[in-house]
């Protein structure tokens, strides 16, 4: 059986150490040097990145999230003994691990190392699709021969590079598609690389509970159970009519991939469809001044990002958590679409204005979405407010003078509530 | 109650009665129509409790009464009986049921209590007069394109319907706008309609106001308070609830000073604008319109899907100018002309643009320009 020492990289033929170095680090499987498609992901990445900069840090259990109030980005795997899990409310972290260090996400760092990674990954495929700052797929078919390694040896050596150059580990999964190779990453975090083989795929698959499969949460959970489907064998069971009758596309989706199949290509431009940006406070807030100063700093956001992207949003979203947690979302569509702040804002403030007053809020959130190519934006003017032009000069001028002074050289007053 | 009455009069009244009522109803009432007779008369009321129409017609009143039935279901029970028969509409208030005869078929339908029916309270009227139904027809038709879909401006969603000062005195005058395109329509002040306090009446009301419109010859009796208005035929009686909100002054957008004057037959430039947009698939089709002495060129360049172009003769004698419009505007501007040749005003490419027909002020069109 075709074997790889994640040492020293050494290929051979089947032992239980390297006959190179000896060491123990082996990977071995029948298909290991013909499986091309893979996903990267780091092991606790923001927590990793701190770790790296404190050795302090070293042997504590680390959080990396926003506040008391906010949630866990990240923690580390000392943490995640005390079962931290990442999305926790950290007053719930806190409880199980009150040791912890909590550090607030230091994006600049982390998008730095982020673009390390992006660099090395280059060296490898073009077929890169990044799914966040710390993991992508990635497609070597027919590299082979221009690295002159199969494409396990080239993995197995960026996850050590990134270990050596940039002091953080990562996690392989190899497969035949993307479906299987984010799956098979997940099988032996921290430092794992795992392989799902084409033979081997269907007898993997049968005992997954099916919220295994990507986009499968809880409300298509429940949707299974009530027709008596919790794993892959149940979904097998099932015809293909009578699934997309019950299901429509997902039902379709289910088909394939209970049958391990995914066709869906490694594409670096994977078409964005929102542009979204939130904020969760320290204490619930029913101030409507310091609601409005959050809704103008996310609309500018949202609108930086889209003027980056060179992207429009034909739909403003508004989204508000109460303090139980429940959600309101509402969602309003424009004549045309727009990337300007003024616009995203203003048509934010009326469907927040909509909302009944008074209430508190845990969390506040605004975006576009149906978005549209950047030259589409902004036409035409409204007619019955003619400053609104002048307004959108304005902020061509502050971008101008953002883009070259930096982010807050010139702000409104409106962005100090 | 038990009546008797010819099929095409029924139809007729249901017809208008039912076309209000809403066709997803949370409240069952609300689906139905009140049915009451007295004396030689029968009348139809129906309500979305915004609007509420009350249809007479006269029939044979054997037995006075009222009930409620649903609308839709009357209405299709008539629709489909033979021309010229004659329907009877008998109240089985024991067993709450309405029984349809017409011939050989016999319909029993269920009623809810007519005292369960919202009648929509009365209100005074503090200005009364009469308008001819063509006057009223021109000024809610060549308006009713501009009203506003947004929710979020919900003071735009219907006809801003109040008296002003026009070109030659006062003027009843009707304003649609969605912040996109106006339109201004002027017609002369109706006797009594002076100091007429403004409202905005809703699109559904100007969508249903129409139905009593294509007579002629029929006299409108109009009545307007600061809630409601009402619209009345002797045989129809419409009362609506008004948009409560103010109106934007709209008299500060429009162009008064626009110099360059263009001047197009409107069919023709309707069918150009038409023609070059087809090679757009964009929602908002951008035309742009490059004018130089005498010559209007249209020109739609969509990168993804091509191109076109087409020249027109026109008057123009300005210096050059190019100037965007989104395609659907310009079309249903150039709809609204039907005498004379349009005459647009322009004044640079991100200014308002003024568009009338021939030299009448008593129907004016803003529409605002696109980059391009």
């Amino acid at each position: 059986m075709p074997a790889l020492c994640r040492s020293c990289l050494t290929s051979f033929d089947s032992g239980a150490r390297c006959p190179v170095c000896r060491s123990p680090r082996i990977l071995s499987h029948p298909e290991l040097f013909s499986l091309s498609i893979a996903h990267m992901d780091c092991d606790a990445f923001y927590a990793s990145v701190e770790k790296r900069d404190n050795p302090d840090l070293r042997d504590k259990p680390v959080i990396v999230g926003g506040g008391t109030r906010g949630v866990v980005s990240t923690c580390c795997y000392i943490a995640r003994i005390s079962g931290v899990r990442s999305a926790m409310p950290m007053f719930q972290a806190l409880k199980l691990c009150p040791g912890a260090v909590v550090i607030k996400p230091r994006m600049q760092a982390y998008v730095e190392v982020s673009r390390a990674i992006r660099a090395m990954m280059d060296d490898l495929t073009p077929a890169i699709e990044p799914l966040s700052l710390d993991e992508a797929f990635l497609d070597l078919t027919g590299t082979a021969r221009l690295h002159g390694a199969p494409p396990a040896v080239m993995l197995a050596r960026l996850v050590q590079r990134m270990e050596t150059e940039l002091g953080i580990s990562g996690s392989i999964g190899l497969s035949h598609n993307k479906f299987l190779a984010k799956i098979a990453s997940d099988l032996d975090k921290p430092r794992g690389f795992s392989v799902i083989g084409r033979a081997e795929t269907q007898a993997f698959l049968e005992p997954k509970p099916v919220r295994i499969i990507w986009g499968v949460g809880t409300a298509t959970q429940a949707a299974l159970e009530k027709a008596g489907i919790r794993t892959i064998a149940d979904l097998l069971r099932w015809d293909r009519a009578d699934l997309t009758a019950r299901f429509g596309q997902m039902g379709e989706r289910l088909w394939h991939l209970a049958r391990g199949e995914d066709r869906r290509r490694v594409s670096r431009d994977e078409k964005m469809k929102s542009i979204s940006k939130e904020t969760t406070f320290n204490e619930d807030t029913a101030d409507a001044d310091l609601l409005d100063g959050h809704l103008w700093r996310l609309a500018v956001q949202v609108a930086d990002r889209a003027k980056a992207k060179d992207l429009a949003g034909r739909t403003v979203t508004l989204k508000l958590k109460r303090a139980d947690f429940s959600q309101i979302t509402r969602r309003h569509s424009l004549t045309e679409p727009t990337q300007i702040a003024d616009r995203i804002y203003r048509e934010a403030r009326a469907l927040f204005d909509l909302v009944p007053k008074g209430a508190a809020y845990r969390l506040i959130g605004v975006g576009i979405a149906d978005l549209a190519p950047g030259a589409s934006a902004d036409q035409s003017n409204d007619l019955l407010d003619p400053s609104a032009a002048t307004r959108s000069r304005a902020e061509q001028a502050t971008d101008a003078i953002r883009a070259r002074f930096g982010k807050d050289a010139i702000i409104k007053g409106r962005a100090l509530r | 109650m038990k009546i008797s009455i010819e099929r095409g009069t029924l139809l007729k009244a249901v017809g208008q009665a039912q076309s209000v009522v809403e066709r997803r109803n949370t409240i069952p009432i609300l689906a139905n129509v009140l049915i009451e007779a007295e004396g030689a008369q029968v009348s139809f009321r129906a309500t979305d409790l915004d609007i509420e129409v009350v249809d007479r017609a006269p029939a044979m009143v054997e037995r006075p009464g009222a009930t409620t039935v649903s609308a839709v279901m009357l209405h299709e029970i008539v629709r489909k009986l033979p021309d010229g028969a004659l329907v009877t509409l008998a109240e089985d208030g024991a067993a709450g049921r309405l029984t349809v005869t017409a011939g050989k078929s016999t319909f029993n339908l269920a009623t809810l209590p007519k005292e369960d029916f919202p009648v929509m309270a009365s209100s005074e009227y503090a200005t009364n007069f009469s308008a001819p139904a063509p006057v009223l027809r021109r000024l809610f038709d060549k308006a009713k394109f501009a009203i506003s879909t947004e929710e979020t401006r919900y003071y735009l969603n219907g006809v801003y319907m109040h008296v002003a000062t026009g070109e030659t005195g006062p003027v009843l005058r009707c304003v649609a706008t969605d912040g996109h395109r106006l339109a201004r329509i002027d017609a002369p002040l109706p006797e009594g309609a002076q100091g007429m306090p403004g409202v905005i009446v809703p699109r559904k009301t100007v969508n249903e106001l129409r139905k009593l419109l294509d007579d002629d010859e029929m006299q409108i009796a109009v009545s307007v308070s600061e809630t409601k208005v009402r619209f009345a035929t002797p045989a129809i009686t419409m009362t609506s609830k008004v948009i409560d909100g103010t109106f934007p002054d709209y008299t500060r957008v429009i162009p008064m000073n626009n110099t360059r004057r263009l001047e197009v037959d409107a069919s023709d430039f309707a069918k150009a604008v038409d023609r070059v947009a087809t090679v757009s698939s964009e929602r908002s089709r951008a035309v742009k319109l490059s004018l130089d002495e005498d010559r209007l060129i249209l020109s739609v360049n969509a990168p993804d899907s091509g191109a076109a172009e087409e020249e027109l003769a026109v008057a123009y004698a300005d210096e050059r100018l190019e100037i965007g419009f989104n395609a659907k505007y310009l079309l249903e501007i150039a709809s609204q002309v039907d005498r004379e040749n349009a005459v647009f005003l322009f004044n640079s490419s991100g200014d308002p643009t003024l568009m009338r027909e021939g030299n009448d002020m008593s129907a004016v069109y803003v529409v605002m320009p696109m980059r391009v």
